[in-house]
């Protein structure tokens, strides 16, 4: 097996001004936040114009990395000793990173381009920009960091983009209850990621990447599977896998390019990426990476079942997201062959997932912000460019063969089945509800009768929003095949995270690969025998027990209800009747008893002066008694 | 030999604090002090006289000027409580209480 190549210093040429790529956005943002109102009139094309120049300098560094031999992609840039020899600011431009920058400048233009004429209505339509720039520089602070510090700053600073963005109509109280919501759920995460770093900081005495994976092969097998875990519990936060799930399907109250950059082709990668990077560990934890693996594969099924059942055309993508993210966290649990797959995977579901997105944002722009599909139907032949680009997303993402998906999905679940047979075959029933829920949503969506509100003019979306669609269909066509065949990104992939000794090859007509074709056969067949030829009701059934499962999210709300939420409120009803009854009674008791006792000991005080001559007399008495018995000792 | 000095200093010291805790009158109750204050006199200069040493009666004197200031502001004070309140009795000028 190849290991990763070694990290070199380099500070030549863009990748020099690598650093750029970060602070262009952050620019923008800054600019568009604390500009105000004066910025309104040209505030997103600043925020366009941000964003592209971020992917330029991404572009460029790109290709300055592709003219250097192999062995010499990993540089590291300095830019700033914070500790000197303990903490430094640094970027790690590497092909895993530039490939994550170029997904999010690139993916992120489109939307901010589409996001012009989506958000064109909305009188905020600046902060929106504003908060878009901020998450495209969290984001790559992310993934560009040469250390866990950085990279955890970055891991907040997305974390507070997608609170802004998904409470971005905070006058909606769902809104904004969503977004504390993923905010809270996020701060599990992010505390297993923070006492991971911790970890790491106390086994190697660094958070620098370089430092602590030549390091990590010599550390305790304890200490590494303790790390593996926390670090898998803050990717499980931020990509939104089970257990802490549940806050991806509210975070669809956002505007609906935020669920597209965001909540579906970036942000919610993260975890991906940081169980990638940290590959060191994981190959060195063997427990940990099981863990990873069976964690994707509960995640990949539970989000298909959600995705079965969701009639808001938003939240079945979101159920979609998860298990999609699922099959990338499978892939990132199989080691280096598996993150070649798992990350190509995640650039192509960037893809065709944000160019679904973005098409159901501009069929609910076209359907007054209708949300529930049993209200669309028959939309194919007044939107034929959002329609058409949908269903190329579509037949992505369902794995037809030759489109995206097909291969980067495949891979996955052929990987996981050399590893393990249960893992592989459920990850093949997951393709096959993917069949499934996927045709539904576009039967549902663009065919069978017309199911629309009154008053409602369903009608194409400006060129501003159709473009992007159009170049995001192109990517989720070829995208696939050009990186997996021929092994190419695994190839541009290994000096950052290896290369097995075998290469895998692609056997288009392997039985996992045939039997996951028949099952989305199945599954498409099946809903079109459901939404496609059937009448859609426009109230939905009440369904049977697996329906009602599903459509309640498997019950993780109310499951997160009875074990955390009841038992905080009791804690916080205990504290409360401890602090009134317990600390406010005790002070409130002492000052009463100090107050009673001298309200009778001031009765003392007669106002007769001969009374108080007595006491004087006798105190002297006293005195003196007390002097003579002294004396006489 | 000094022993009834100090007897009958005794007595017009017990007299005075008698006289001080049982009349009403400001005036009476103040020769009492009075009394209570040259009893004591008597005993420093009798301490002063037993033991050869001049400083008991030293005391004395200043005793005397204290007692002199003393009645100078505690008459003061009666004749103007007199006036206001048309009583000498210490039990009338009972306001400063709880």
């Amino acid at each position: 097996m190849q290991s990763p190549a070694e990290i070199v210093p380099h500070s030549t040429g863009v990748v020099g001004v690598s650093w750029l790529m970060i602070a262009l956005p952050l620019l923008g943002a800054a600019i568009l936040l604390l500009g105000g109102r004066r910025t309104d009139r040209w505030g997103h094309l600043l925020g366009v114009v941000m964003s592209l120049a971020s992917f330029v300098v991404a572009v460029l560094a790109f290709v300055q990395m592709l003219g250097l031999d192999p062995g010499k992609r990993r540089m590291a840039v300095e830019l700033y000793q914070f500790i000197p020899g303990v903490a430094n600011i640094g970027l790690l431009i590497d092909p895993l990173s530039i490939s994550f920058a170029l997904l999010i400048t690139g993916v992120g233009s489109l939307i901010h381009i589409y996001s012009i004429g989506y958000m064109s209505h909305d009188p905020d339509r600046r902060r929106f920009f504003a908060y878009l720039n901020l998450f495209v520089s969290a984001m790559l602070l992310l993934v560009l960091s040469d250390n866990y510090v950085g990279l955890f700053i970055g891991w907040e600073g997305v974390g507070l983009a997608s609170y802004l963005l998904i409470g971005f109509w905070q006058f909606k109280p769902s809104a904004a209850v969503a977004a504390k919501k993923a905010f809270i759920v996020n701060r599990v995460g992010d505390f297993g990621l923070l006492i991971g770093i911790f970890t790491i900081w106390t086994t190697f005495g660094s958070v620098a990447f370089k430092e602590v994976f030549e390091a990590a092969p010599g550390a305790q097998q304890n200490t590494l599977t303790a790390i593996g875990l926390l670090l898998l519990l803050g990717a499980c936060g931020k990509s939104a896998q089970l257990p802490l799930q549940s806050w991806l399907l509210d975070a669809m109250e956002g505007p609906t390019p935020v669920s597209a950059l965001i909540h579906a082709a970036t942000m919610v990668t993260a975890g991906v990426y940081l169980v990638v990077r940290s590959g060191a560990f994981f190959e060195a934890a063997p427990t940990a990476q099981l863990v990873v693996t069976i964690v994707g594969v509960a995640t990949l099924l539970a989000g298909a079942i959600i995705g079965c059942a969701k009639d808001d055309i938003k939240k079945g993508l979101a159920g979609s997201t998860m298990s999609q993210i699922g099959y990338m966290m499978l892939g990132a649990g199989l080691g280096p062959v598996g993150y070649a797959f798992a990350i190509a995977h995640l650039i192509t579901h960037g893809f065709f997932k944000a160019n679904m997105f973005l098409g159901a944002g501009s069929v609910m722009h076209g359907m007054n912000d209708e949300v529930n599909m049993r209200k669309y139907g028959g939309l194919f032949s007044v939107m034929k460019v959002t329609a058409i680009t949908f269903i190329i997303g579509y037949l992505a993402i369902i794995g037809f063969p030759l489109l995206s998906g097909y291969f980067t999905k495949d891979g996955i679940i052929e990987t996981a089945m050399e590893h393990n047979q249960i893992l592989g075959w459920l990850a093949v029933v997951g393709a096959g509800i993917t069949g499934f829920y996927m045709s539904r949503m576009v039967f549902m969506t663009f065919f069978g009768k017309r199911r629309w509100e009154d008053g409602a003019h369903p009608h194409e979306s400006p060129a501003v929003m159709t473009v992007p669609l159009i170049i995001l269909s192109i990517g989720s066509i070829f995208l696939g095949g050009f990186l997996i065949l021929g092994n190419r990104f695994m190839q541009f992939l290994a000096p950052a995270v290896g290369l097995p000794e075998e290469l895998p090859s692609f056997h288009p007509f392997s039985v996992p690969g045939l039997a996951t074709l028949a099952l989305v056969a199945v599954g498409a067949a099946f809903a079109w025998f459901r939404y496609g030829a059937a009448e859609v009701p426009r109230v939905a059934p009440r369904g049977s027990f697996l329906t009602t499962f599903a459509r309640r999210d498997l019950y993780g709300d109310a499951l997160n209800e009875a074990l955390f939420m009841r038992p905080g409120q009791w804690l916080t009803r205990l504290a409360v009747f401890f602090d009134n009854r317990g600390i406010d009674g005790l002070v409130n008791g002492l000052a009463a008893a100090i107050g009673g006792t001298s309200g009778r000991l001031r009765r003392v005080q007669t106002g007769y002066v001969r009374s108080y001559a007595l006491s004087i007399l006798f105190g002297a008495a006293v005195v003196v008694g007390a002097l003579l018995y002294v004396g006489n000792m | 030999m000094t022993t009834h000095y100090l007897v009958l200093s005794a007595l017009l010291f017990a007299i005075g604090a008698i006289g001080v805790l049982t009349r009403r009158n400001a005036i009476v109750v103040f020769m009492c002090v009075e009394l209570m204050l040259n009893a004591c006199n008597l005993a420093f200069v009798t301490f002063a006289r037993q033991h050869g040493n001049l400083d008991g009666q030293i005391i004395a004197f200043f005793v005397m000027v204290v007692a002199a200031a003393e009645v100078v502001i505690g008459l003061a004070i009666i004749v103007m409580i007199f006036r206001t309140r048309r009583s000498a009795s210490v039990d009338d000028a009972n306001l400063l209480k709880y």
